[in-house]
């Protein structure tokens, strides 16, 4: 195998923004002055299907592709995304998602015990809850929240964060964009050293 | 020296601009579309979206004669729409560099087909590179531009989904910035009938320079530094691997020492080379997604080799496939949740102005021949509301087969459902060919104001070119009239009113000759597109006032 390469798969449902928070993470890993390739699907398969961004970052990068079971951390815009994604994820991997269930088209009743299951599989779980968040971080930007979020997981620094966002937020957006990723990140953050105290 | 992370579509458009190209045109296809739209930003290019492959091709082919360079983009599916020019521009050649850049789609991610247009690269003749990244994207549409000028022939460039919307640092930029070189040609057409004007007496002439041309671009493919052996040691290895593009980094990532012939140029094949590298290796494996193109080529020619007794040649592959067929074990086992969750389907968008007339399509119980795009979606949960789809344009004209064999009781019930991009494309054909050959038939343009599933292109119907320039859009109306359609059999309807829609096939369906419902409502990504501009309350107003000029029936006393 190639040396270590740091491996985050970003999940969701159409529309929720993880293209955009998975060029901001390339971005950052970039500017970090990593190796990066991510790779995604674009297209008929997503109106309203999953969506996934494999990002990856090291030395050296060979595939854009993240090998099945060798993700280090899962960012999940939905609950039920992340459990589907589960199998790509390494054994100890962390997880960080947004506790908001979107129901698909044509299903009658989300699965019951997502929580508890996610809790089990992930060796560590960053939980973002839509209460947390409802109010102060517009719709637009949660997904820049849940990368903040999910960031306590990812081994890079807050500036290069911080120049990615500069970069690649749309026009105007800039600040609103830093302040749910620093929203995110002390979320993230608290809920870590929560968990290190009941351990 | 300044990196860039780039997607392998944003890279080829980055290398066609560095290569001077003047002219980029092609028809919105996934994974090929934002190609242009990343080109389409440089006002220093011509670029167009074409009515369809054919045509953008065509205009490429000319531009290149005319002496600029012209890159032309399309998805695996649209070089068969491209095809006629495609192998005869093989025997004219082109004066300035032509790229034909074929995006094609291992797994149909968003396709019909998987079909794996390196074949059309032996078909007609036309040399091939293909990139692993978005690196070897840039360099390599330029190298093809060079090829293009030197060996006078229009030259492929093979992308697949995968390395098309992947992203990967390009680098080194001289001066932090790139730089546009100015194409090497002047531009002007210099006539030459024998050479661009195939009639039977010069093509037979110019089927003989292919030959020749072909001697040359074999002799290249040895030396060529697209194709390169990596190997960290001189001496024989028990396993070595040829492969190329994408496959390429998979078996980088599980087997990284193994010996490699890295394919750039995948046709022709270094023969010279191929053999040099198979003799130096114990097992040859040909690690090639799709067909066995590599694999049949190297046992034509005696060389030992394993391919598809290893790896799948449907769908895409991926790391964990390419270490299982190369016996490599690379551990990784996943998660396994115990909780299976319910499958997420694509879908047309939650308040779809088109979701209705599928509803009434289905009420109406009718046999409905569709097309290509968002409309594509019908057939799923909860519409149900599809019965055929097969290419672009297609619905009207096997409508057309369908309604002359149809027993009585199907007669009247089959109706052929497309949206404006598509109609525009080669549904025109398609209704010519019905009132010309007399045909009965219902044909309804989901019209939603834009080409919606590759993310909101202008076409001929919607009163924009690239770049939202306002472009002339063709009436439905006056169409119909040239066509010697009765105003009563033509219509359109509000694509909100399910009343109106239903009134409409109840009226149209059972009657005979051609009849055309335009069923106007404007997409709902392209109308918050629109607002950003401050032109959605125009196109709004117009698309209303046309619905009113054109009831169905006929145009109201």
């Amino acid at each position: 195998m190639s040396e270590p390469v740091t491996n985050v798969l970003m999940v969701g449902v159409g529309g929720q923004g993880i293209v955009l928070a998975s060029d901001i993470l390339a971005e950052a890993a970039a500017i970090a002055g990593h190796d990066v390739k991510k790779s995604e699907i674009h297209g008929m398969s997503r109106r309203g299907g999953p969506v996934f961004s494999h990002v990856r970052f090291g030395t050296r990068v060979h595939s854009a592709v993240i090998p099945e079971g060798a993700a280090g951390v899962v960012l999940a815009m939905e609950p039920m995304e992340l459990l589907r994604w589960a199998p790509w994820a390494a054994p100890g991997a962390s997880a960080c998602y947004l506790s908001a269930p979107i129901l698909p088209v044509g299903v009658e009743e989300y699965p019951d015990d997502l929580e508890a299951e996610i809790d089990r599989l992930f060796d560590r779980v960053v939980r973002v809850e839509l209460a947390a968040i409802r109010r102060s971080v517009p719709m637009k930007v949660r997904n820049t929240a849940l990368l903040g979020a999910a960031s306590v997981f990812v081994p890079l620094a807050q500036e290069h964060f911080a120049q990615a966002l500069r970069a690649l937020s749309p026009r105007g957006t800039y600040e609103s964009n830093q302040a749910a990723f620093d929203a995110g990140r002390a979320l993230g953050g608290q809920q870590l050293k929560e968990v290190a105290h009941v351990e | 020296m300044r990196t860039r992370l780039l997607s392998g579509n944003e890279a080829v458009a980055l290398g066609a601009w560095e290569a001077g190209v003047a002219v980029g045109c092609g028809y919105p296809g996934t994974p090929s579309t934002e190609i242009l739209e990343t080109l389409a930003r440089q006002p220093e290019v011509y670029t167009e979206w074409s009515v369809n492959e054919k045509v953008a091709l065509e205009v490429g082919v000319g531009a290149a004669l005319a002496g600029g360079r012209a890159l032309v983009t399309m998805k695996h599916v649209g070089v068969n729409v491209a095809a006629d020019p495609l192998f005869t521009a093989a025997y004219t050649g082109v004066r300035a560099g032509l790229v034909i850049v074929t995006a094609d789609d291992p797994d149909m991610h968003s396709s019909q087909n998987e079909q794996d247009n390196r074949n059309y690269a032996i078909a007609a003749k036309v040399p091939m590179l293909e990139p692993s990244d978005s690196a070897e994207a840039r360099e390599f549409t330029k190298l093809a531009f060079e090829l293009s000028e030197a060996h006078d022939t229009p030259v492929f460039l093979r992308l697949t989904t995968r390395l098309s919307h992947s992203k990967s640092l390009v680098d080194a930029f001289p001066d932090g910035a790139p730089v546009r070189t100015p194409a090497p040609i002047e531009p002007g057409f210099v006539a030459d009938p024998r050479k661009y004007v195939m009639i039977p007496g010069h093509a037979k002439l110019r089927r003989r320079a292919l030959a020749e041309r072909w001697v040359a671009l074999e002799e290249l493919a040895e030396t060529d530094p697209a194709n390169r052996i990596e190997r960290s040691s001189a001496g024989p290895a028990p396993i070595g691997v040829i492969t190329s593009g994408i496959p390429y980094t998979y078996v980088k990532e599980v087997a990284p020492d193994l010996p490699v012939l890295k394919l750039g140029l995948v046709h022709p094949l270094p023969r010279r080379l191929v053999e040099q590298f198979a003799a130096s290796v114990g097992r040859l494996y040909v690690v090639e997604e799709l067909d066995p193109v590599i694999e049949t080529r190297l046992k034509a020619w005696g060389i030992d080799c394993i391919g598809k007794d290893a790896f799948p040649a449907i769908g895409e592959f991926t790391p964990a496939i390419v270490a299982a067929g190369l016996g490599v074990d690379t551990g990784g086992e996943g998660l396994a949740p115990a909780i299976e969750v319910p499958v997420r389907r694509p879908g047309l968008c939650p308040g779809c102005p088109h979701d209705h007339v599928f509803n009434e399509l289905r009420r109406h119980d009718m046999i409905v021949s569709g097309d290509i795009g968002c409309y594509s979606l019908g057939v799923l949960p909860p519409y149900n509301a599809m019965d055929t789809l097969l290419d672009m344009g297609a619905s009207l004209t096997m409508a057309q087969g369908m309604e002359v064999v149809a027993p009585p009781d199907q007669k009247g019930r089959i109706a052929a459902v497309i949206g404006d991009s598509t109609f525009a494309h080669s549904g025109i054909t398609g209704l010519l060919n019905a009132v010309w050959n007399g045909h009965d038939g219902l044909y309804i343009v989901l019209d939603n104001g834009t080409t919606a599933m590759t993310g909101m292109q202008p076409n001929p119907m919607s009163g924009e070119r690239i770049g939202r320039e306002e472009a002339p859009s063709v009436d439905y109306e006056l169409l119909a009239r040239a066509f010697h359609l009765p105003a009563e059999n033509v219509g359109m309807v509000d694509a909100y009113d399910t009343g109106a829609i239903s009134a409409a096939i109840d009226e149209l369906a059972p009657r005979p000759g051609v009849r055309l419902l335009v069923v106007v409502g404007l997409c709902l990504i392209e109308g918050q597109k629109l607002k950003k501009l401050d032109r959605l309350t125009g196109k709004k107003d117009l698309r209303r006032e046309l619905i009113a000029l054109h009831p169905v029936g006929g145009p109201r006393e």
